[in-house]
Parts: structure tokens; C-alpha cells; sequence
């Protein structure tokens, strides 16, 4: 599968090796705003598991899963090419639900959550950023395929 | 101390975004003159970094812990340098606009250093 994928990645205009790169252009903006979400998720959920885990195992647990979506996209991101761009693509779709899960959840049950996660109110306490970041991905991969399909 | 090299990194950080995020508005890659900014801002996080540790040696507490105000202070001083390394891989406004993207995000950082320090 991933041996087919690469073969065709050398029959692609764009780029400027095997890989399409998803890191030119816009994308670069968006790798660093998602490499930032993941230090930032990564380390709090680090911090948080390992300090004070019992006093709100769901919110730590689920900062946990943001943590692992977010770094796993950066590095699809930066590894570029159309299995990575098709597999970045899910997890934006996965991360974007996740926020609007999550996000719902936090309002309306308050109670479940004794502290904050990373996609607590959809993402208010990051500007809001979690929720605007996977729109603007899934925008950027799509166009992405669009530039080779031409 | 602590706090007014925090108002002043913010402010220099805000500077920088608003001069790159101009830069990449002008459709301009990142010149000379912006990477001697970052290098200004980035001195500025460093002695901040320094007299954190400093005031944290002499027995001063952060109110939310040691770990984190240590780990937001390395946080911030890897920002704009790393943004600025990857607006040399891409030489064009998008280059200019993660810097300035970058410096915000020192900024945000800023105010949570503030927080993280200050009791209340």
C-alpha cells in the first residue's frame, strides 16, 4: 500500500521530490500552529497525568487524545505526501468532531469536567484556535489534492 | 522585575507580529532587519528566562508551581526562533506570517507567564 502510494507520489507535478509537500506555501503557517498545539497539548497532558490524574480523569484523559492527534498530524504534516495527506485528513475530521464533542459535552454537563480540557468550550481557552485549526486543515488538504489532480 | 520584562516582552513580541504580519500582507518574505527583531526579542525572553531562574534560586515561588512557570519560560524563549527557522525554508509571505503567528504566540505565553507568577 504505502510502496503504491510513493510510486505515484513521483507522478506528481507537485512537489519537489517523491512527496507532494504539504509544508509550502500556507502550509507552513498551518505545521507551526499545529506543532505549538501539540507542545502545548502534549506537555499539559504530561504535566497533568503525572501530578494530579484522580482529580479529573475524563478532562486529563481526553487532553490526552487532543495531545496525540495533534502531534500525529504535525507529523503527517511535515512528512508530506498522499497517504500522510489522506490520513492528516481523517485526523482533522476526527479532531474537528472531537472539539464539537467535547465542546458540547463541557457545556452541558459541566459536572463531568473538574478541570479544563484542551477542547474544553470549544477551545476558548486556546482563542479558539482548536476549533479554527481543522477547518483551515481540512481546507489546506483538500486544496492540496485539487493542485495535483491539475 | 519579573513583570516588567514580561510587559516589555509582550510588547516587543506584539511589534514583531504586527512588522511581520504587515511584511506578509505586503506579499515580502522575512528580511535582515526582521530576523535582527526576532533576535531582540528573543535576548529579551532569554534575560527573562534568566532572571526567572534567578528569582526562583533565591527562594521565590511561582503560585502555579516551579515546573510550569520553567517550562512556560523555555516555551517562550523556543517561539520566535523557531518560527523564524522555518520562515528561512519558506521564502515568501507565508514565511512572514508564521513569524508573526509565532509572536503572538510568545505573547499569549506572556500573559500566562504573568499569571502563573503572580499570587491571585
Amino acid at each position: 500500500m504505502t510502496a503504491t502510494q510513493e510510486t505515484r507520489g513521483t507522478e506528481e507535478p507537485a512537489g519537489d521530490g517523491t512527496r507532494t509537500r504539504l509544508v509550502s506555501g500556507p502550509g507552513i503557517l498551518l505545521v507551526w500552529l499545529y506543532g505549538v498545539m501539540s507542545v502545548g497539548a502534549v506537555s499539559r497532558s504530561i504535566y497533568q497525568i503525572a501530578t494530579e490524574f484522580d482529580r479529573a480523569p475524563l478532562a486529563y484523559a481526553l487532553s490526552a487524545v487532543a495531545a496525540v492527534v495533534y502531534a500525529f498530524i504535525t507529523y503527517t504534516l511535515v512528512r508530506g505526501g498522499e497517504t500522510a495527506r489522506r490520513a492528516a485528513l481523517v485526523c482533522c475530521a476526527a479532531e474537528l468532531a472531537g472539539v464539537v464533542i467535547v465542546g458540547t459535552w463541557t457545556l452541558v454537563e459541566p459536572s463531568a469536567f473538574p478541570d479544563a480540557t484542551v477542547w474544553s468550550d470549544y477551545g476558548y481557552g486556546y482563542l479558539f484556535i482548536p476549533v479554527l485549526l481543522p477547518l483551515t486543515g481540512i481546507w489546506w488538504l483538500r486544496r492540496s489534492r485539487t493542485a495535483v489532480a491539475a | 522585575m519579573l513583570d516588567a520584562l514580561t510587559v516589555a516582552v509582550s510588547v516587543a513580541a506584539l511589534a514583531l507580529a504586527a512588522w511581520c504580519g504587515f511584511a506578509a500582507f505586503r506579499d515580502q518574505s522575512t528580511k535582515d532587519w526582521h530576523f535582527i527583531g526576532m533576535a531582540v526579542v528573543t535576548f529579551l525572553v532569554l534575560v527573562q528566562l534568566i532572571v526567572g531562574i534567578v528569582q526562583l534560586v533565591r527562594g521565590e515561588k511561582a503560585e502555579e508551581g516551579t515546573t510550569i512557570f520553567v517550562a512556560y519560560l523555555l516555551g517562550a524563549l523556543c517561539a520566535v526562533p523557531i518560527a523564524g527557522f522555518m520562515s528561512l525554508a519558506e521564502r515568501s509571505r507565508w514565511g512572514s506570517a508564521t513569524v508573526a503567528a509565532g509572536a503572538v504566540v510568545l505573547a499569549v505565553l506572556e500573559v500566562r507567564l504573568y499569571d502563573i507568577w503572580t499570587v491571585g
